[in-house]
């Protein structure tokens, strides 16, 4: 089985090289990087024009699967990842029951394995329950493969237990991973607090709810001289404070997602529940910051936050709603918005969308002979209109429904197979 | 105009249409007999997913002297008190062929789904802290019938402004009329940014009344929760509640509006409530003239 992608824009900012050439895959692996590929007895895939990167991976998502398997099952959570241009993906523990136990770590990789090849590395739950009250088993849970640990949705308030499950999970090289929520805060919150929630007679939560929680876990990840990653950083005072914790040299490495970067609180007016998001989408100063925080370096990674809910749990009163939207079928177009607008590079775009190899310590990120290929095709200028129910996932809870975009995945190689190509 | 969801999206040309179209129906609202055809045939529900007396019944007075066939809907009782949600609710009485649905919910921004999901129209009677379309326009009919206009009027608006969905639809209506609006409530019942609606922002209530024209109170929401809002009631009275000496400070003829229901001794001085300056209870009755006048513009074949 040989597969040889032709005459493509190989972008593989790891290596350190953008240029083009041909990718020649035997058996799953990359064997050769040249411009003349003997292509005798290949599968050819021509990228002329196209852009060749390492497999993208999404280290926030959410399957739903064991559980609640109506709105995401595993298989379905990455038939959607592929048509993403996603390879790998990291999924949260709020499953039923909660990954907080080996059982279901064992079960996941069970029913991925089953799957189209795009690879899921669980994240396990950091507290039993995900209570936020005693320490869940986190060496059997690294032990069972969870990559990291997360108390997501439900964050740990208690900063004692915080500490403890840090230490903890150090012995086993476990990273935990900070959904950064006060909830006092946002208890009866339906979004960001600001003008907005002022116009539509909403309560809001406010800025300070993620900020506070961001710099309470950045000092313990400082003190501690541990590592600890911040999920769905939302808003200008994260940013900042992330900053002045990495420029300290805490270890601390941030993802955004696509919405914070294209949405503000403002798309709340037409009461979409499709629009009520945790964190919520902030102010324009807020979008603004993030972006900037993508280029400066201080954000990491896009991951999606891929969060499906069935649409006759959408569609009720606004304050029923559940919090959450999909993520991984518009991502690589919403992002790209940033490279037409000249906001980063190719290469950046590339980077941001496979620093989860570094920030989980996954193996890959780069196309190289040797490496098992994993690899996303994309075409930076295809212009296109989201249609939610084109989508490969199970649930359609999107904003962006009828978004004019530009960029699409053109295909997903994962382990050398086309898993996915796209119809145009 | 199909559905009345509020008034940040009425021109100032619709809300004089209301106004004036109100008018001969007060004048139906004096006669003997007050009752005309002109919605016979017509069905309404009202559907009130929130207590109401004032409101609903308003409404009910206004369908039932415009002859519309009118059902009354409470949540105790319907279906969705049994676990429906209220998008299968609403498309079983949209089955029905009602013409029109008001709706009283505490959740912002219920009526604006209502009319995704049904084909009749929506008539929002208070959505959460969101929007009171007809409170507001009753009250600016108040206000015109009393001083003649809104050009340059000052009205100082009291009292919890973020849980107040009157606060809102005033503030936009008053905004387009030309009025200005001054207000004032304890920080915690100021919403963030509260400014760009374009109101000035006092930090206690005699800044906000001073030569004000109009003096309109805001209900203390006890069902809230009232221990983070503020101290106890002797403590929001002593610096919130419009008193005769506070009064004075607006201009002479100023009128006290309240849109009810009003808590004595909290919010607004017995001596206030009962006085000369108050037109309380002329609101409720003009509330009739400008429901009528809604139903009738939305319902009545006035096309346009």
């Amino acid at each position: 089985m040989k597969l040889v992608v032709k005459n493509g824009t190989v972008v593989n900012p790891l290596v350190g090289k953008t240029e083009k050439t041909s990718i020649v895959i035997e058996n799953g692996v990359v064997t050769e990087i040249t411009k003349n590929p003997d292509t005798k007895d290949a599968e050819v895939f021509d990228a002329d024009g196209l852009f060749v990167a390492p497999g993208f991976i999404d280290i926030h998502v959410h399957f739903r699967d064991p559980g609640f398997e109506y709105k995401e099952d595993i298989i379905s959570g990455l038939e959607a990842a592929a048509a993403g241009g996603f390879t790998s993906v990291c999924t949260m523990p709020n499953t039923k029951p909660a990954a907080d136990n080996v059982e279901t770590i064992r079960y996941m990789y069970e029913r991925a394995s089953k799957g189209n090849g795009v690879k899921l590395y669980p994240i396990a739950a950091a507290t039993k329950g995900l209570k936020g009250e005693s320490l869940a088993p986190i060496g059997e849970l690294a032990e069972g493969g969870a990559i990291a640990i997360s108390d997501d949705g439900r964050p740990i308030q208690n900063t004692d237990l915080l500490k403890r499950v840090m230490e903890y999970a150090s012995t086993f090289d476990m990273m935990y991973v900070s959904h950064s929520e006060d909830l006092y805060l946002s208890e009866t919150a339906q979004m960001n607090e600001g003008y907005y929630s002022t116009v539509y007679g909403m309560t809001g939560c406010p800025v300070v709810g993620e900020a506070s929680q961001i710099a309470r876990d950045c000092m313990m990840a400082e003190y501690l001289k541990l590592p600890i990653h911040i999920a769905h950083v939302s808003a200008a005072l994260s940013v900042d404070i992330i900053k002045f914790f990495k420029e300290r040299g805490a270890k601390i490495t941030a993802e955004t997602a696509p919405h914070y970067i294209t949405l503000t609180d403002e798309a709340l007016g037409g009461f979409d529940t499709n629009t009520k998001i945790n964190p919520p989408l902030r102010s324009e100063a807020d979008r603004l910051a993030v972006i900037k925080a993508l280029k400066e370096g201080i954000i990491d990674a896009i991951a999606t936050d891929h969060a499906p809910h069935h649409q006759r749990e959408k569609e009720v009163e606004f304050n029923n709603a559940p919090s959450g939207i999909v993520g991984l079928e518009t991502a690589l177009p919403l992002v790209l918005k940033l490279y037409h607008d000249k906001e980063l590079t190719i290469e950046k775009i590339v980077e941001l969308f496979t620093a989860g190899y570094k920030i989980m310590g996954i193996k890959g990120g780069k196309i190289e002979v040797g490496a098992p290929a994993d690899i996303t095709v994309f075409d930076p200028d295809y212009q296109w209109t989201v249609d939610k129910n084109m989508f490969k996932s199970k649930s359609h809870n999107t904003p962006f429904h009828g978004f004019h975009v530009k960029g699409a995945v053109t295909a997903t190689i994962a382990n050398g197979k086309i898993i996915y190509s796209r119809d145009f | 105009m199909k559905h009345l969801l509020g008034i940040e999206n009425l021109n100032k040309d619709q809300i004089m249409n209301i106004l004036e179209t109100a008018v001969s129906f007060a004048e139906i609202n004096q006669r003997q007999i007050k009752k005309v055809p002109t919605l016979k045939g017509k069905t309404i529900i009202n559907f009130f997913a929130e207590p109401s007396t004032r409101t609903r019944t308003s409404f009910e007075v206004a369908e039932k002297r415009l002859s519309a066939d009118t059902y009354n809907i409470a949540v105790s009782g319907s279906a969705i008190q049994k676990g429906e949600t209220l998008a299968d609710t609403a498309l079983n009485l949209q089955a029905m062929g009602p013409d029109a649905m008001v709706i009283r919910h505490s959740v912002s921004g219920t009526p604006q789904l209502l009319t995704e999901i049904m084909d009749c129209s929506i008539i929002n009677a208070g959505d959460g802290f969101h929007e009171h379309p007809t409170q507001a326009l009753l009250d600016a009919y108040t206000i015109w019938q009393r001083k003649g206009g809104f050009e340059g009027l000052k009205v100082a608006l009291l009292g919890d402004i973020y849980h107040s969905r009157v606060a809102r639809s005033n503030i936009y209506l008053l905004n387009k009329m030309g009025a200005h609006v001054s207000i004032s409530g304890p920080g915690t019942m100021l919403p963030k940014e509260v400014e760009k609606m374009g109101v000035t922002v006092e930090k206690l209530p005699k800044y906000a009344v001073q030569d004000a024209d109009i003096v309109m109170m805001l209900r203390v929401q006890n069902e809230r929760a009232s221990n983070l809002l503020y101290p106890d009631v002797r403590e929001y009275s002593r610096y919130f509640m419009l008193t005769p000496e506070l009064l004075k400070l607006a201009k002479k003829d100023a009128l006290v509006m309240h849109p009810g229901p009003a808590n004595r001794g909290v919010e607004i001085d017995d001596v206030v409530m009962d006085g000369e300056q108050s037109v309380i209870l002329e609101q409720v009755s003009n509330g009739v003239n400008v429901r009528m006048a809604v139903l009738y513009l939305l319902l009545g074949g006035a096309d346009k």
